[in-house]
């Protein structure tokens, strides 16, 4: 394994660069690996989850974090506050940690997140946790980068209820209710059941108490056994081609976004067409 | 493509005065930069680890319990025994005038007391890191 | 409070005034500023007038000075039966040299001792401890067992003073601690006079020294509050405390808002222990700040007093008329002194002491000139001290209980900033009380919002500091400072060992353990703190066997 400073510095490149990134990434050879995706809203405790699931994998695994945050339409920045919430899991060896802001991209996962991923796979780390932002879009595209999706709910969070209306209910594997203590998770629990139930998919729900520790060992069951269920079959390889394409186009977007950051090229090409459509329809009507 | 500069703020010790830090951090984000802000009571340890596996282009101390020389020796002989000595180091708190001269012979690039205004302070971290 | 027709008859001529005389100034003067606002963005008016103050009722809303609602102050004579007491805070390196400091402060005519200890003995850690190292005898006195307390308070009677100690997490062993030297010296615990500041939920919105999650740290509130209510019923319990919640940058409104809900917090946790608020709360203090704007900062302490009272009346159903009172120490601003210019800083004091006592405050600590430089010398806490006692002896203003009371201005601001405070107070039980807020991060959000606008007031001139963003000078940085000794580490590290060898390992053990078994079944831990401290058991070693029971509180960051 490359040293730790090694793939500290290699991420910064992968972040600046994401076309440079994939040349980058291409020199270490394939391997395979887990991504866990750990989403849910601000407040679900989706940091303390990942802080105490990473510990535990770590007694046997290579492990790495990745904690996305937001980055500011306004200003650009970015506050990347996740690692202060990963205290134990900072002090194990064998657990790399590394925040990344989200940079504008759309859906909150840039290119460099999904090169990342790529990157600490391949050079060693066997588990790697991503977690997300929590917010908006961020949700719906962890499916596209994880190979196992966690959506941890708190009850008070907030937008619980609406995350189980608005459709997002395809997108996690495990359902975890967090703060199992707290009043409302019985009913939080029972809602996510029914409305589960109701939609005909069958998926785990499982409620814990990641302060506590109580039932994490559980939950770390049952990713285990997801898990070993992706590697037996030919899921893990074909997520990573699947990855691996979503990133180009990922990446694709990105660039162009980026050159055409001067939004009256955008603006001409629209107009363009919104033109011919009118002209179109037009002479349509006559 | 995207040069963003990455910098660490962090209070090492167990001083719990954390207005500044918070500014600070605040100021520098507002300035299109990525902060991670490690909080409380952070160990030498912690501090490096951090800085190292994120690859900040600097790291800012926050020290108002006048343990700064002990920690900065400290924070900085582990830079160099974990090979990112050459990241710059900003301090800043209640540091008594001789104990800057101190600070910088141990190689901290700046140290700033109270009443520096925060464009200052951006202004100095984006000097630093060129 | 005024006729009828007479606020008519002021209504015409303040018309009268603003058109004749006003609009015709501003032409050809125009104000300094477009906008006049205090601290908590109260606009201020050109003047105020019977107008302002039209509802008031002299009867309900101020009461004379003793009487409930008690805004025009808490003691029937104020200052002319006794002056407030004037307690600096003190406390730095060993035991001895604080010893020292405390007896030369008493020559000097203070009247009470207020305790600075250092962040480890604060935090729960001996001196030899890793996480100490740097830290021992910094911010105040180093404190690692009974031994330590011996020679803090040589030849200082504690039947004879009142001693306040600024200690949170670690409270309940510095109490014991006191309580078990005042035995050595023959004194009963119910002669004991003094404070604990132990008001742990602004810890961990603006101080930091916390150790334990908020729940299991209310209970150990309880069960000080429920030790001395029966065992030192003349020690108050709790400093519920506003002054550091300011420090981090909250306005004059914030501060009392999140104080009093700390308040209600620790009252109702109290009262869920089975205690009685017409018993306890007659031992609950408050603690404050004394800030730049000098009318609303007096406005502020009698806003606090009469909405405190109201609190415990109708929230609460108190009946015991001293329960119902605010009494509070003040503490003028830290944050407001510069190190630039630090001469300036003996005005910014002066004038800060005065809004306090102006305001009723019971006892008062003047920060001294160099305080954004370092500890204090001997000659700058002196000044400092001086400066109490020419208010208290030199001015008049203590001659007459609230003196302000009736001033339009003062009246009308108190009434505002009562108002403000109430709807803090509404959106705080909103969310579920104080402890959810601080959870949720909405009162660190609040007061860190408040910090970075006024930041960047200041530099956008908006907010003037003299000699800092206006009136600079160039000045010699190097000052004269207090010298801090680096042997201080050592010599308390030799001293611990020694008492660790002295001491009987096997009862300490004990000790330990009968404390945590107390602690897992919920039982008041207080007596099992105070025999563990008998024996020789240090700060470190109890926080670390309650840290097992109780886990650790993790910050949560919200930015």
């Amino acid at each position: 394994m490359i040293s730790e400073r090694e793939v500290a510095k290699t991420l910064t490149l992968i972040e600046r660069d994401p076309l440079k990134a994939k040349e980058i990434v291409s020199k270490y050879p394939e391997r395979d690996y887990f991504v866990v995706g750990i989403t849910g809203s601000p407040g679900s405790g989706k940091s303390t989850m990942t802080d105490k699931l990473a510990e535990m994998f770590a007694a046997e695994k290579d492990v790495a974090i990745i904690a996305v945050d937001p980055t500011s339409a306004f200003t650009g920045g970015a506050f990347l506050g996740d690692r202060i919430r990963m205290r134990r899991s900072s002090r194990r060896k064998n657990i790399f940690i590394r925040s990344m802001a989200s940079r504008g991209a759309v859906g909150g996962l840039s290119p460099g997140i999904y090169d990342a991923v790529e990157f600490l796979g391949r050079v060693g780390y066997d588990i790697i946790f991503v977690e997300t932002v929590g917010v908006g879009q961020s949700e719906t595209d962890v499916v596209n980068l994880a190979d196992l999706v966690l959506l941890i709910l708190a009850p008070g969070s907030g937008d619980d209820v609406q995350m189980l209306k608005a459709g997002i209910m395809e997108i996690g594997d495990i359902y975890v209710v967090n703060k199992q203590d707290l009043d409302g998770s019985q009913k939080l629990l029972a809602n996510i059941e029914a409305t589960l139930k109701l939609s005909g998919i069958h998926r785990d729900v499982i409620s814990t108490n990641s302060v506590t520790g109580e039932n994490i060992d559980n939950l770390k069951k049952l990713i285990q056994s997801h898990l070993t269920v992706l590697s037996q079959t030919e899921k893990l390889k074909k997520n990573r081609k699947d990855r691996y394409r979503f990133n180009l186009l990922n990446t694709l977007f990105s660039i162009i976004r980026t050159r055409y950051k001067k939004t009256e090229d955008l603006e001409k090409i629209i107009s363009f067409y919104a033109n011919k459509e009118e002209e179109d329809n037009g002479s349509k009507e006559n | 493509m995207e040069n963003k500069i990455k910098v660490l703020v962090g209070k090492p010790g167990l001083d719990g005065h954390d207005r500044g830090a918070k500014i600070v951090a605040m100021a520098l984000r507002d300035a299109g930069m990525e902060v991670i802000y490690t909080g409380l009571r952070q160990s030498p340890e912690e501090i490096v680890k951090a800085a190292s596996q994120e690859n900040v282009d600097i790291i800012g101390l926050s020290i108002l319990s006048g343990a700064h020389l002990k920690l900065c020796e400290r924070i900085k002989k582990l830079m160099k025994e974990s090979d990112i000595e050459d990241i710059p180091v900003f301090v800043g708190g209640i540091i008594p005038a001789k104990d800057v001269k101190k600070l910088k012979e141990m190689g901290i690039n700046d140290v700033f007391g109270p009443g520096v205004p925060l464009k200052e302070i951006v202004q100095k971290v984006k000097e630093a890191v060129k | 409070m005024f006729d009828k027709d007479e606020l008519e008859r002021i209504k015409k001529q303040r018309k009268k005034w603003e058109e004749k005389f006003v609009e015709p100034t501003i032409k050809k003067f125009p104000e300094r500023k477009q906008k006049f606002e205090t601290s908590s963005s109260h606009e201020i008016k050109k003047t105020y007038t019977p107008l302002d103050i039209e509802d008031l009722e002299y009867g309900n809303d101020l009461a004379f000075p003793g009487m409930p609602p008690y805004t025009r102050g808490v003691q029937p004579t104020m200052y002319r039966g006794k002056l407030w007491t004037m307690r600096q805070y003190a406390g730095f390196g060993t035991a001895e040299e604080s010893n020292e400091r405390f007896r030369y402060l008493m020559s000097q005519g203070q009247t009470g001792l207020s305790v600075a200890f250092d962040l480890p003995t604060q935090i729960g850690y001996d001196s030899d401890d890793s996480m100490a190292e740097g830290e021992v005898g910094r911010v105040g006195v180093a404190i690692d067992s009974l031994d330590d307390m011996e020679t803090l308070f040589r030849e200082i009677p504690l039947d004879k003073v009142s001693t306040s100690m600024t200690i949170n997490s670690t409270a309940v062993v510095l109490l014991a601690m006191y309580i078990a030297l005042a035995e050595k010296q023959g004194v009963s615990p119910d002669k004991l006079r003094g404070t604990i500041q132990n008001d742990i939920l602004k810890e961990y919105v603006a101080r930091g020294t916390y150790i334990f999650p908020p729940e299991p740290s209310m209970k150990i509130i309880t069960d000080i509050f429920e030790y001395c209510s029966k065992n030192l019923p003349g020690f108050n319990t709790i400093s519920i405390s506003g002054y550091h919640i300011r420090e981090a940058g909250a306005n004059a409104v914030q501060e009392i808002a999140f104080t009093l809900a700390d308040g209600i917090a620790y009252v109702e946790a109290a009262i869920d222990a089975g205690l009685d608020p017409n018993v306890f709360g007659k031992r609950l203090s408050f603690f404050f700040n004394a800030h730049n704007n000098f009318f609303e900062e007096i406005a502020k302490f009698r806003a606090a007093r009469r909405l405190w009272a109201k609190i415990m009346k109708e929230r609460f159903n108190v009946e015991n008329n001293k329960a119902l009172r605010l009494r509070f120490h003040t503490q003028t601003g830290g944050s407001t002194l510069t190190a630039q210019q630090p001469l300036n800083n003996i005005a910014r004091v002066a004038y800060q002491a005065l809004a306090a006592v102006l305001g009723g405050t019971q006892s008062l600590h003047t920060n001294s000139y160099d305080e954004a430089l370092g500890l204090p010398t001997e000659e700058s806490v002196t000044a400092a001290l001086r400066t109490q006692q020419i208010i208290a002896y030199e001015t008049g203003v203590a001659d007459t209980a609230d003196p302000l009371g009736g001033s339009y201005y003062i009246e009308k601001l108190t009434s505002d900033i009562e108002k403000k405070v109430m709807e803090y107070l509404s959106k705080i039980d909103d969310l579920g009380g104080m402890v959810k807020a601080i959870e949720k991060g909405f009162i660190q959000k609040e007061i860190l919002n408040t910090a970075y606008e006024y930041q960047l007031n200041v530099e956008k001139q908006q907010e003037i500091v003299v000699g800092v963003n206006k009136f600079k000078t160039d000045e010699d940085t190097e000052k004269e400072i207090l010298e801090f000794d680096p042997e201080v580490e050592d010599r308390q590290k030799k001293k611990l060992k020694s008492v660790k060898e002295k001491r009987d390992q096997s009862a300490v053990q004990k000790a330990l353990e009968d404390l945590k078994t107390a602690a897992k079944k919920e039982d008041n831990i207080m007596p099992y703190v105070l025999d563990a401290v008998k024996n020789y058991a240090t700060v470190g070693e109890i926080s670390s066997a309650l840290r097992d029971v109780f886990g650790e509180y993790n910050e949560a960051i919200i930015l």
